[in-house]
This record gives structure tokens, C-alpha cells and sequence, in this order.
């Protein structure tokens, strides 16, 4: 199944972060910004992104702990490679907008603080993997547990605590103040799952297939 | 018939505590690391006229709680690998959450008798006034050292398996803990202020207990599979 609306969908994607861009420059400035909120829609669409990858990689490193599926294994470690990519970019992006919006490259603000503790998180989860040794997958699933439970204290960490991030209710009400911002950031939001569900896709086939092989191999030795 | 939770888990602590009062290595040891830290501090946080950085002692008595107590959190579970123990405790027939448990306590005893020490030390050289507030600062450190220790007791129990577990323990467990250390330094900072701002470390303290309320849900449910091989 997944094979077959893979192509497909890899084209919509493409079309619609083709289309991005002139979605962006069209719409119109925000009143105290100006230009440089405009990478907000794509700053905003990395994070939602990396969010649900962060719950794909939570959910399936309970069901491998619990339940021992070597396919849940499989999206653990997928969706904990992505949740790397996306926070990197979503720092880059974030760096960006303060150098312009903070005047500095990098603020120790409480949301981008934890929010880079997020990503060392998910990079110590590869590193046990990696430098682990045999049976470190289920040491691995633990911290992808643990990391997927400090993700909602990011995402509050900026109502809670006196910081300069932007809080969460900007977002919120940004519908009724800004409609057209609106839109645009539920667009590229989706654009940027898709991105996420097709990268996802193709690493758990990987994973997949380097399993199958290893069976194979192991059958050819018997 | 087993054993009930809280016996287990006070049997284990006691065993850990007999351990150590014989010997005395952790406890020596780590004081002793733990004050090394802060004389390295010293030279990183004191001015040439020899004042200390303003708010800094908050930052210095954290960080030499959360390294000297990986240390500890190393040396006991080496302690349990030695001779294959921590085999035989998880072969006892006793529920598995309860050694975590027992084991947790003896963490949190440890780090608690550390901290006694040190706090007054910080106090002492960096002209912090820590005691101006005590049972606010009590509270953020005993709930700090409960969220650090949780995690920490049961990264460091799965990692005895593996050939890397010293470098990995820190690895692992800073990146986690660090929402506890950045609650627990600011809430201290705030206690530091003149006069010092109490809405403020309430507002930590309550982060601290829910951070602490999370970790310690999620280790006790997750040990039991985690330590099955």
C-alpha cells in the first residue's frame, strides 16, 4: 500500500513546497515585523513537524519496550533521526529570526534552551544505539520515552517562565487577528508532515529491508 | 508469598546502606569530587579582586550536585555488576518497580548527605545567602535531587549491561535532566536575590514537583522491561 501512494505523494509534496515560496511573498507583511516574520511559516511548520515525529518516536518506543515489535523498533529509531533533522533546522530557522528580530545569534532562552535539549536528547538516543553495543535498542527505547515526556514541558516552557520566544497563544489567536497567516501556516505545516511522513516512510522500508537481509544471511549460513 | 513493595524496597536500601557504611567509599569519595568541582568553579567565577560572579553560587552548588551524583550513581551500580548482585536481586522474588525503589532511596540518601555539606560550603565561599529562605531552598534541592535520581538510578541500572555505560551514563542522563538543573538553578537564584523573590522559586518548586511526578511514573513503569533481557 504504502509503496503504491508513495510516488504520488512525494509529488504533492514537492508541488507544495515548489509552491511555498510565492505563498509566502504574497501574503501580507505583519504590522511590526515587517519581512522578517516571514520565515515564521516555515519556522513554525519545522516544529510541528519535529512534534509529531517526537510522538511517533515516543508511542513506538513504548509498544518496542512493552510488546517487543521489531517493527516498532523500526519507527523508533526512523522518527528519532528525524526529530535530529527537523530541531536542527528549526534552531537554524530560529537563529535566523532572533539575529534579525533579538538582535543575536542566540538567546539562553528558556523555550530555545530546552528546545535544544530536546534535540541532545534524541542525538544521545542514536549515540546508545550506535556505541551501545547488543541489546541496546531497548536503552535506546527508554530514552526516546523520556524524551517524548519533556516535549509537552518545552512547548509550555514559554507561558511558564519570563523569556522573549513568543508564547503559545500567538499561534492561537492567530486566526481571528491575522486569517491569511493563518491559512498559510496550516499550508505549510502540512507540507512539512508530508515531508516527515515520506521521510519516515523510507527509513522504516530501510530498516526493514537491512533486517530482512540479516535473516537471509543467517539463513544462508545454516 | 512476596514480599510487599515497601519492604522490599527498605530491605534493598538497607542492604546498600550496610554496604556502604562498612566501607564509606561513595560517600568519601564523592564529597570529595563534589567539593573539588566547586574549588574548579572558583577559579572560572571569582574576579581578580576576589569577588565572587554575581548569582553564580546557584549555578556552582547545582552543577556539583548533578556531577558528583553521577559519580555515585556509577560506583553503586559497579558495586552491583562486581560478583554478578544486581543478577541476584533481579532473581529475588520481589517485585522489580520495589529494587527500584529500595535502590532509588539509597541515591536519594546519598545525595541528600552531599548536599548537606556542600551547601553550606557554597554558602561559606561564595557569600551566598542560602539561608535566608531554608525551607524553600530545602524544597527545590530535595525535589531537584528526587528528579535527578530517578532517572538517574534507572539509566545507570540499564546501562550495567553495556561495555560503555561510563560514558554513556552522562551522556544519557544530562540531556534529560537538564529541565531539573534549569529549575532547580533558577529557583536557587531567585532565593538568592535581595530580598528573595519567593513567587518566583514557589513557581520551580511546582515545575520540580511535576517534572518529578513524571520521571518517577515513567521509571517505575518502565524498569520491569528494561531490565528483562
Amino acid at each position: 500500500m504504502m509503496k503504491k501512494i508513495f510516488l504520488p505523494l512525494a509529488l504533492v509534496t514537492a508541488a507544495m513546497f515548489a509552491y511555498a515560496p510565492f505563498a509566502i511573498n504574497n501574503v501580507p507583511l505583519e504590522s511590526t515585523m515587517l519581512l522578517v516574520q516571514k520565515i515564521f511559516y516555515f519556522h513554525f511548520a519545522t516544529w510541528m513537524a519535529l512534534t509529531a515525529v517526537i510522538a511517533v518516536c515516543g508511542v513506538s518506543s513504548l509498544i518496542y519496550l512493552f510488546k517487543g515489535s521489531r517493527a516498532a523498533d523500526w519507527y523508533a529509531v526512523a522518527s528519532a533521526e528525524l526529530v535530529v533533522v527537523f530541531g536542527v533546522f528549526g534552531l537554524f530557522s530560529g537563529s535566523l529570526w532572533g539575529r534579525k528580530a533579538w538582535g543575536v545569534w542566540w538567546q539562553w532562552d528558556a523555550r530555545v534552551t530546552m528546545a535544544t535539549m530536546l534535540v541532545l536528547v534524541f542525538l544521545g538516543y542514536l549515540m546508545v544505539r550506535k556505541y551501545g553495543g547488543p541489546g541496546s535498542e531497548k536503552l535506546a527505547a527508554a530514552m526516546g520515552i523520556f524524551g517524548a515526556a519533556t516535549a509537552p514541558f518545552v512547548y509550555k516552557s514559554v507561558d511558564w517562565w519570563r523569556t522573549i520566544h513568543p508564547q503559545t497563544s500567538v499561534v492561537r489567536t492567530l486566526g481571528d487577528k491575522f486569517p491569511a497567516a493563518w491559512n498559510l501556516v496550516l499550508y505549510c505545516s502540512a507540507a512539512f508532515l508530508l515531508l516527515a511522513y515520506l521521510l519516515l516512510a523510507a527509513r522504516v522500508r530501510l530498516e526493514a529491508m537491512r533486517s530482512e537481509l540479516d535473516r537471509m544471511y543467517l539463513a544462508a549460513e545454516d | 508469598m512476596r514480599p510487599g513493595f515497601l519492604k522490599v524496597a527498605l530491605l534493598v536500601l538497607k542492604k546498600d546502606l550496610a554496604i556502604e557504611f562498612k566501607s564509606r567509599e561513595i560517600a568519601y569519595t564523592t564529597l570529595f569530587f563534589a567539593v573539588a568541582c566547586v574549588m574548579i568553579f572558583s577559579f572560572a567565577f571569582v574576579k581578580e579582586e576576589g569577588v565572587p560572579v554575581e548569582g553564580a553560587a546557584a549555578g556552582i552548588l547545582w552543577i556539583a550536585v548533578a556531577f558528583s551524583g553521577t559519580l555515585a550513581l556509577s560506583r553503586t551500580f559497579e558495586r552491583e555488576r562486581y560478583s554478578e548482585t544486581l543478577r541476584a536481586l533481579l532473581l529475588a522474588p520481589a517485585s522489580r518497580p520495589a529494587v527500584y525503589a529500595g535502590k532509588l532511596l539509597g541515591m536519594i540518601l546519598m545525595m541528600v548527605a552531599t548536599e548537606v555539606v556542600l551547601t553550606p560550603m557554597v554558602a561559606f565561599f561564595f557569600h551566598a545567602p542560602f539561608f535566608a529562605r531554608p525551607l524553600l531552598l530545602a524544597s527545590l534541592l530535595g525535589l531537584g535531587t528526587i528528579g535527578f535520581a530517578s532517572v538517574g538510578t534507572l539509566f545507570a541500572a540499564m546501562l550495567v549491561r553495556t561495555r560503555t555505560r561510563d560514558v554513556l551514563l552522562p551522556i544519557l542522563l544530562y540531556p534529560v535532566t537538564i529541565p531539573v538543573i534549569i529549575a532547580g538553578v533558577r529557583g536557587t537564584a531567585a532565593l538568592l536575590q535581595t530580598p528573595p523573590e519567593e513567587p518566583v522559586a514557589t513557581l520551580w518548586i511546582g515545575l520540580l514537583t511535576a517534572f518529578d511526578v513524571v520521571f518517577l511514573t515513567l521509571a517505575l513503569w518502565t524498569f520491569e522491561p528494561l531490565m528483562t533481557e
